[in-house]
């Protein structure tokens, strides 16, 4: 039991020394608190604002005003709460398959690295051809006959699709790393494979880990934008992709009352990507104890 | 070991006439992409053919099972469906994938389901050209745009026009060639009302014949304009970075220095030593790049409705249209792939120690 608070304590006390360098890093902060409050907001939102279930046909198409903050939709639906509503699935989307595929490159690429030789050519060059297939008409097409629904498979597809670029830029990293000494006395005291992999390796590739998880996020979440305006995944759920292309098809960039409905969903998209971006940045400096000055 | 070299010089020199073949054979570098690029190709049309006809719930037991619905006896509806892929479907799997493939190598890709006695393949040259072009065209563009950007980041950086053009760079890099668009119509269609965009839609203008005139030309280009600007802005961000990072990196290098030592002028280490150099490493990106763009027309030749390949595929997505579907992307995976052939050539030729190497990097 004391042993469980120990390492709790020590895990918090751990987290609040990087929340400290966080903080010194305003750029990652505010980054940092974006995606914070993306999140609580897609997840706690909908209790505070629920889904409008009934169009509202006196209040179509409106502009901003204090009522309606970001405006009304063509069905005289609060903009503000279908983006609140919306984010859930954006959400869920982005870090399932940012984070598998994140771990299948990690896996293929230092795979490849270690074992070199016939393997390494093998996964490379099997990682080679993918990459020439190009990806969005594949994914329109596999995501199209396996008729997906749901929102982890789809993410899972798009996972499987996205880890080729990203496992060879890890092999590189690994290869690269491999020859620095303190890699190189940890092999020599026989420390074994998986442990130099996630003792010595991983955590020093850390900070270029995260800035490629969120390429892959975002990459994930305009996959879905473009998937949902081509009609494959269904119109059913709620999210900003299904508000962006339910506005254009209305015509709404031609209707300037009603340009809201498609700038609010457009929006939260890329205020989204922008803190997770900065957040990537910042994370260089929690990972990597050389670039922080003191603390 | 005595009897292993006594015996040895026979077979080997039955052996060794394809051993030295074979070394030839992948030694050449060459012929060794010629022969992934078409690895590639058969690999694609293979995972295509299966996933559309041997799946559980699979395109073509659906067809069949629409036919019946519709009021066919399911033999004639066999028939029928037999018809328009042009396979004969009583035929067990593997004679079916092979006829699949003879009739591609023969360039039968079947007929659509939807637009009925319409060849998929006249269907695909038709609007091909188009796409062709447009793409083929924004990618010079891009390329031209972000090599001269990228190397004048590089010589003026941490200057403000080194932050001002990074900063717009990534900001272009992150966003989706989708929203960009968007954005595009927004822009310059509706607020400032500079090009307009509802007649802007198709390749050219209903009537207008394709001829070598000065009045088809303008038009095509009067269609295609805003698409080529959104490929191009969706694009050049990461050009522009990575020849940035590209052209410091050789900015470094020892025969820089030694050729400003020799006094050479300063347009000639530009030209001759920085930008050739520099430029090198990005041929390898145009396998992504081609592959983005590609992927990018799926989204934008709808939005502007811009008839080309990616414009059907997303029409016979709509429509369930399998047979196009599967022949839509068979094209542009092959022309992305030997794209790359040919970039990956272009590469070979102008650094022979690739060529040399075998590719080995």
């Amino acid at each position: 039991m004391k042993r469980i608070t120990e390492t709790a304590s020590a895990f918090v006390r751990e987290m609040l020394k990087s929340f400290k360098i966080l903080r010194r890093n305003t750029m990652g902060f505010i980054g940092f608190i974006i995606v914070a409050l993306v999140i609580f907001l897609s997840f706690v939102g909908p209790l505070i604002w629920p889904a409008e279930t009934s169009a509202n046909v006196s209040e179509i198409n409106q502009g901003v005003s204090l009522k309606h903050p970001l405006g009304t939709d063509f069905q005289g639906q609060d903009n503000w709460i279908k983006v609140v509503n919306g984010g859930r699935d954006i959400v869920m989307i982005a870090f399932i398959t940012g984070i598998t595929a994140t771990a299948i490159a990690i896996v293929v690429g230092s795979t490849s690295a270690f074992l070199g030789g016939k393997a390494d050519d093998f996964l490379m060059g099997l990682v080679n051809i993918w990459l020439t297939i190009p990806k969005f008409p594949l994914l329109a097409v596999l995501a199209t006959v396996l008729k997906l629904n749901d929102v982890v498979t789809l993410s899972l597809l798009m996972a499987l699709l996205d880890w080729p670029g990203l496992a060879r830029q890890v092999r590189s990293q690994v290869l690269s790393l491999k020859r620095r000494d303190y890699v190189e006395a940890a092999t020599m005291l026989n420390l074994g494979t998986p442990n130099i992999i996630f003792k010595e390796l991983l955590p020093n590739m850390m900070s270029f880990i995260a800035i490629a998880t969120i390429n892959a996020m975002t990459a994930a979440i305009y996959q879905q934008t473009g998937l949902v305006f081509l009609g494959i995944v269904p119109y059913s759920s709620a999210n900003w992709g299904v508000m962006i292309s339910a506005a254009e098809r209305r015509g709404v960039l031609y209707n300037s009352q009603a340009i809201w409905s498609i700038i609010a969903p457009m929006g939260a998209i890329v205020i989204f990507q922008l803190g997770l971006v900065s957040f990537a940045r910042s994370l260089d400096e929690i990972f990597n104890p050389r670039l922080r000055t003191s603390v | 070991m005595a009897v292993t070299s006594s015996s040895s010089p026979s077979t080997a020199q039955g052996v060794l006439p394809i051993l030295r073949a074979w070394d030839w054979l992948k030694s050449n570098y060459l012929l060794k992409r010629i022969i992934q690029a078409l690895f590639v190709v058969w690999f694609v049309m293979s995972v295509t053919f299966f996933v559309i006809r041997a799946m559980p719930g699979n395109a073509v037991d659906i067809l069949i099972q629409d036919l019946t619905n519709a009021g066919m006896s399911p033999d004639e509806a066999r028939t029928q469906a037999s018809l328009l892929i042009g396979i004969d479907l009583k035929q067990p799997l593997h004679e079916q994938y092979l006829a699949y493939l003879g009739n591609t190598l023969r360039g039968d890709l079947g007929q659509s389901y939807k637009s009925s006695g319409l060849k998929v393949a006249d269907m695909i040259a038709q609007v091909l050209p188009w796409t062709l072009f447009s793409v083929g065209l924004s990618l010079f563009i891009t390329f031209v745009l972000g090599v001269g950007l990228g190397a004048i980041m590089a010589y003026k950086r941490d200057t403000w026009i080194d932050h001002v053009l990074s900063n717009i760079a990534a900001t272009l890099d992150a966003v989706s060639p989708y929203l960009i668009g968007l954005l595009a119509i927004l822009l310059l269609g509706v607020t400032w009302k500079w090009v307009p965009i509802t007649e802007m839609r198709g390749a050219m203008s209903p009537g207008m014949k394709p001829e070598f005139s000065i009045e088809f030309i303008s038009d095509v280009f009067t269609h295609v304009k805003v698409l080529l600007l959104v490929y191009v802005l969706s694009s050049v961000g990461s050009w522009m970075l990575q020849m940035k990072s590209s052209t410091v990196a050789t900015l470094g290098e020892d025969y820089v220095t030694v050729a400003r030592a020799r006094g050479l002028p300063d347009s000639r280490i530009l030209t001759g030593y920085v930008g050739r150099n520099a430029t090198l490493p990005l041929f390898t990106r145009l396998a992504i790049s081609i592959g983005f763009v590609v992927g990018g027309s799926v989204l934008l030749e709808n939005l502007f409705t811009y008839r080309g390949v990616g414009f059907l595929l997303a029409k016979s997505i709509a429509e369930r249209d399998y047979p196009v579907m599967q022949g839509v992307f068979l094209i542009i995976t092959a022309a992305v792939v030997f794209a790359n052939l040919f970039a990956d050539f272009v590469y070979g030729w102008l650094d022979p120690r690739i060529r040399i190497a075998g590719g080995e990097q």
